[in-house]
């Protein structure tokens, strides 16, 4: 115990550069997926078949194949095939984004199709282009309903960066097998991992609810910021956090 | 101004309109009344574009709404064009369908901004008027949710006059409010109705209403026009044996 208090404190430096590692794969994952999200979300629902059948491939091929295998794809195939991508930390914000990006899509139109159709009526009766009707009125009541199937789809993404030591990047885990490789503590080793990962998901989700506050008291519903610190319920059934999300927009 | 040439319009075999026939003229104020199901609200939702006739043509102001001309043919309209004529109406609707994502200006501003393209300014002049018109002038920051059905319904009016409609269709438009609010929505649009030329159609079962507002009503039975005349003379001495018992069955209700 005291050589492994020891050792964290000798390479503190490095274990909080992993968890920034850690947080920079998590956060730049996210936001590709989000805008890819958005992107197939919106195709999904396009008049023409042609574009909605392209997102639907899309959107199933990056969900119904692993996301290891996406990343080991991008990173080890790739470079076979004569294309290189430059970093690995960059190879897994792409396999993230792409991987996430295809369960947000699911959340996207779940939550869009979740709005009522007097709402698209309203605005059609306003004379509204097809793109204002999303913009000026769907999406913006459609949104609250996204935020907490998106809390599920982050805390995955967080979850599933240890990948990233597979790929060589000195990620939080990484540094984790580091400090065990250094004092033979594998129960203490791993119960830091642990410690730092629920942490971790902890902060999001609160920044999550956070930002499910502000959005309901826009809508002029829910009672502010009270609530923030509940943690979110498991979602049960893993990564199905897209089917029939939104419920509540 | 509106013209139904032989409008036909199906929900799968339901046939709810058959071969409809019927004009409303410029200004004028038209009453749709009848039973459940005869297809009043249908033919609202038509002229809103909402929905697509099955057979027949709509026209408002001599230009068909739910066709275009491609060379000498009438085709069906497709969005573009729509747009082009579906700026001529304006519909109230039984629910409101307020934004809620919105405050009530904004409500009542976002459209004629981003549709009409109206500076910021004069669209809230414009819409800070029509509030004080409908008597909400002080409400204009708070939440549609905030606001009983009555206030909202009162918005909701606000709103589509800010878009200058030459039509307006009001589809029951305070069948969903607690009796004590209807007094005032339908005091408001008497007030528009006497204030201003723009041509009404209007479905709802206030008939005190209808008669003082209307021009002529229209009584539908199953997609039909049944019988038609001015007010007095539906209401005092309707002939069609089918709009005795309707007009006798919505007395009772009060
Ligand atoms: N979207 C729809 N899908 C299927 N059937 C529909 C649809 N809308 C209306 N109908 C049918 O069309 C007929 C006419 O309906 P409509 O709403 O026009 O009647 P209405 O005269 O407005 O009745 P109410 O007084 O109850 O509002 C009804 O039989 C109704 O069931
Ligand atoms: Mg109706």
């Amino acid at each position: 115990m005291g050589t492994f208090l020891t050792q964290l404190g000798d390479s503190a430096g490095n274990i909080g550069a992993a968890i920034l590692v850690t947080v920079e794969a998590t956060v730049l994952g996210a936001i590709l997926a989000l805008v890819l999200a958005f992107i197939l979300g919106l195709l999904a629902r396009s008049r023409f078949l042609v574009v909605r059948g392209i997102a639907r491939t899309i959107i199933e091929f990056f969900r119904g194949t692993s996301l290891y295998v996406q990343l080991f794809w991008l990173y080890f195939a790739l470079p076979v095939l004569g294309f290189q991508i430059s970093s690995a930390l960059l190879c897994a914000v792409i396999a993230f984004g792409l991987n996430f990006g295809a369960y947000g899509a699911e959340v996207v139109r779940g939550a869009i199709n979740a709005v009522p159709k007097a709402q698209w009526e309203g605005a059609v009766a306003l004379n509204m282009t097809g793109f204002q009707r999303m913009r000026l009125v769907i999406l913006p009541q459609a949104w609250i309903g996204m935020i907490p199937p998106f809390n599920n789809l982050l805390i995955q993404l967080l979850k599933s960066t240890p990948l990233l030591s597979l790929i060589t990047v000195a990620d939080l885990t990484f540094e984790g097998q580091q400090l065990r490789a250094a004092t033979g503590q594998t129960a203490l080793s791993y119960l830091f991992l642990l410690v730092v990962y629920f942490i971790l998901a902890y902060i999001f989700t609160l920044l999550m609810n956070a930002l499910e506050s502000v959005a309901k008291a826009r809508l002029g519903r829910g009672g502010g910021l009270r609530g923030l610190f509940r943690l979110r319920e498991a979602d049960p059934t893993g990564r199905s956090a897209g089917a029939g999300a939104g419920g509540g927009a | 101004m509106v013209l139904f040439e032989q409008v036909v319009k199906r929900f799968g075999s339901n046939i709810v309109l058959d071969h409809l026939d019927f004009s409303v003229a410029q200004g004028e104020r038209v009453t749709l009344i009848g039973p459940s199901g005869s297809g009043k609200t249908t033919i609202l939702r038509l002229l809103m574009t909402l929905e697509k006739v099955n057979g027949g043509v709509v026209y408002v102001e001599g230009q068909p709404l739910s066709h275009m001309k491609r060379g000498s043919q009438l085709v069906p309209a497709n969005e573009r064009y729509l747009r082009t004529v579906r700026k001529k109406i304006g519909m109230v609707f039984q629910q409101f369908n307020l934004f809620p994502n919105m405050k009530v200006l904004d409500n009542v501003t976002e459209a004629p901004i981003h549709v009409l393209g109206l500076s910021k300014e004069e669209a809230v002049d414009r819409a800070k008027q029509l509030l004080d018109l409908v008597g909400l002038g002080d409400r204009i920051n708070q939440h549609p949710t905030s606001l009983s059905g009555g206030q909202q319904q009162r918005v909701a009016i606000a709103r589509a006059l800010a878009m200058q409609p030459d039509v307006l269709l009001l589809d029951e438009v305070t069948s969903a409010l607690d009796p004590e609010l209807v007094a005032d929505v339908l005091n408001v649009l008497r007030d528009i109705a006497q204030s201003t030329t723009i041509t009404m159609l209007i479905v709802t079962h206030e008939m005190q209403f209808a008669r003082d507002v209307s021009n002529r009503i229209l009584m539908f039975d199953k997609g039909r026009i049944v019988e038609e005349g001015q007010p007095d003379k539906i209401f005092s001495n309707p002939e069609h044996e089918r709009t005795q018992t309707f007009l006798r069955a919505v007395l009772e209700e009060r």
